[in-house]
């Protein structure tokens, strides 16, 4: 049907030009221009900084494409750091480490608050097997049971923001509360090393500053493939125009789980990175506020724009150190106005200004690569190729 | 409950309150195959919660809806769907911030679950199905532009093509013609008789010139009851009709 020479642009293509030269770009900053400008210490501050990228991204899936606002993300954020966190901690307490206690072997926060043995549910975080699985799985389930009890009887918008915020407010208390099982108020601290290896020096800071990198590059091209399929054109339908997707057939409820689930997930794996590269989790990070602040950043960034929600995660949080080293009291004020400012003047953040101002012009600069990757695309799918085991095989 | 039936669709009984007031009350009707029946009355009848009621967008306090012998009352609305069952609303529902090609990729049936739609690929064969639709519903041209950019009429007809694309054997259509042009309310006409054919069609509309044109019979509505039923010229020439509806 179509020409190999002149190209069907409704032929789906996982990237445009333009797509994966944003993608080249924050892979050059996160990977060349950061670790080269940086001493380890700022650089590290910025491993920080992209934890938070991770939340911001699956806050466009939730939030800017799915219309679901979570004021609760720091809950998953925390989930995955609270696990990667359990850990460490017992690495870190071996008997011999914690002979000084009353019960060597067990976390020391455990001891001063007169436990005597590991609960039950710590036991199995000693693998690190299932604590990588226990990352993302815990967050996953919790997010599907807060999605299936709200989404199927259709609660939405606000009320499902007061109720997130209200899960982030619960979680902190339950946190703080139980001190001897979760180290209460102070979180869990004094990490020391990751199957014997010392993630303390600037060296694996660094290390893990690039395994961050990664992983994000990961979630992003996870979020990337979720936003090119139709269940992606379906989140941004349910968003329009929720009552139409139902009666084009389809369970709205069973799609706003699964961004949420998402979400939580790409959340989690943050938060799992955050407590390794910073070397403790606390209530503090699990909280109302900082879940505010991850909303925050995705709408400087754009909530739209998967790359936008890591460059405002990065600028924000980079704004937020230079500016309260100077101004401690300030900043709380700026970072409101701030968001206040994004919401009326800016209402797509960064990725918008972008899409306003200078993607037309690298739209026109690109599109004879653009072309050629189409028609790289449609050989490969045209109807045209002989057979259909030959397009198997490809 | 109601005995198997040779109707189409079998409306019985169906009732609905808000706060005590019935806005649908007792009410019974059968579609045939293959029927177009409209639906007529004064504002506030309770035409479209008629159809709300069928499509499960609205939950009935009693009575039953049999669509092929399948009680619908009990069903969620992406089920009614794929019973065969399909709505378009009175005003234009379209996802705006899609191309009217994504648009009825959307309404294509098929990979209706999570991981379906995950999978889904984009085949000529999709491709050629949409283009046809796009087609019938003259926004050939149209088909990368922004659902949002569309003129009414051109929304009317992208939500019927929508529906056509779902090939449903119950059409249920609220006021199609409803704020079009002359222009616009001819072609629409002609639109509707050729993707009326070999399905059953319920509408709600109140263009008497329309209904003239298309309806097999007519349902006459008031106070969420039926007050005639028959043919267009038995229920123009009822007293009560004319009293209640077509004497205003």
């Amino acid at each position: 049907m179509s020409d190999v020479s002149t190209p069907d642009p409704r032929q789906s293509r996982l990237f445009t030009a333009s797509e994966l030269l944003g993608y080249l770009v924050l892979a050059a900053v996160i990977f060349i221009v950061l670790p080269s400008v940086l001493d380890a210490f700022r650089l590290n501050l910025f491993g920080k900084y992209l934890s938070y990228a991770f939340v911001a991204i699956g806050l466009v899936l939730c939030w800017g494409v799915g219309g679901i606002l979570s004021l609760g993300q720091g809950v998953f954020f925390g989930l995955g750091g609270y696990c990667m966190a359990m850990f460490l901690k017992l690495e870190a307490s071996t008997p011999e480490n914690t002979s000084i206690q009353s019960t060597p072997g067990i976390p020391d926060f455990m001891d001063w608050n007169q436990l005597t043995e590991l609960p039950w549910w710590w036991v199995p975080f000693n693998s690190l097997t299932f604590t990588v699985v226990a990352i993302v799985v815990v967050p996953v389930i919790l997010a599907f049971i807060i999605g299936f009890a709200m989404f199927t009887r259709r609660v939405g918008g606000v009320y499902f923001a007061i109720i997130t915020q209200a899960i982030a407010a619960i979680a902190t208390i339950l946190i703080i509360g139980q001190q001897g099982f979760t180290g209460g108020v102070n979180g869990i601290t004094d990490l020391r090393t990751l199957m014997g290896w010392d993630i303390r020096p600037d060296s694996a800071k660094t290390a893990l500053y690039f395994v961050n990198g990664v992983l994000l590059f990961a979630v992003l091209f996870v979020a990337h493939m979720i936003l090119k399929s139709k269940a992606g054109r379906l989140m941004i339908a349910i968003r329009d125009r929720e009552d139409r997707v139902r009666f084009s057939g389809y369970n709205v409820a069973n799609f706003k789980i699964f961004v949420f689930c998402a979400g939580a997930a790409f959340a989690a794996i943050g938060g799992a990175m955050f407590t390794l590269q910073v070397g403790f989790i606390s209530p503090t990070l699990v909280g109302i506020v900082p879940s505010i602040y991850m909303v925050i950043f995705c709408a400087v960034g754009g909530r739209l724009s998967l790359l936008g929600a890591v460059y405002g995660a990065l600028l924000v949080n980079w704004a937020q150190t230079t500016f309260s080293e100077s101004f401690p009291e300030l900043w709380l004020l700026a970072m409101g106005a701030l968001f206040i400012a994004v919401v009326m003047a800016f209402p797509l953040g960064l990725a918008g200004l972008y899409d306003d101002y200078l993607k037309r012009h690298i739209d026109r600069l690109l599109a004879p690569v653009d072309r050629m990757m189409m028609r790289r695309a449609a050989r490969k799918t045209s109807p045209k190729a002989p057979a259909p085991t030959a397009q198997a095989a490809e | 409950m109601v005995a198997s039936t040779d109707y189409l669709l079998a409306v019985e009984g169906l009732t609905v309150s808000f706060d005590g007031f019935r806005a649908v009350d007792d009410l019974s009707f059968y579609v045939d195959k293959n029927e177009i029946r409209v639906i007529i009355g004064p504002n506030g009848a309770g035409k479209t919660t008629v159809l709300d009621l069928i499509c499960g967008r609205t939950k009935a306090t009693g009575g039953s809806v049999q669509f092929k012998n399948r009680e619908l009352l009990k069903m969620r609305e992406d089920q009614i769907v794929h019973a065969g069952v399909g709505r378009k609303f009175q005003t234009p529902s379209i996802y705006d911030d899609l191309t009217v090609f994504e648009n009825l990729e959307l309404s294509t049936p098929g990979s209706y679950t999570v991981f379906g739609a995950l999978a889904f690929k984009r085949t000529g064969e999709v491709i050629a199905r949409i283009e046809e639709i796009a087609e019938m519903i003259f926004l050939s041209d149209l088909l990368d532009q922004k659902a949002a950019l569309l003129s009414h009429g051109q929304k009317q007809w992208l939500e019927i093509g929508m529906l056509l694309i779902q090939d449903p054997e119950l059409l249920m259509l609220d006021e199609p013609v409803a704020g079009m042009s002359v222009a616009e309310r001819k072609k629409t006409a002609e639109l509707l008789n050729t993707i009326t054919k070999g399905r059953s069609v319920l509408v709600v509309e109140h263009d008497m010139k329309f209904v003239e044109d298309i309806a097999h019979k007519v349902t006459v509505l008031h106070q969420g009851k039926i007050l005639a039923e028959g043919s267009m010229d038995a229920v123009q020439a009822d007293p009560k009709v004319i009293e209640v509806y077509l004497g205003h």
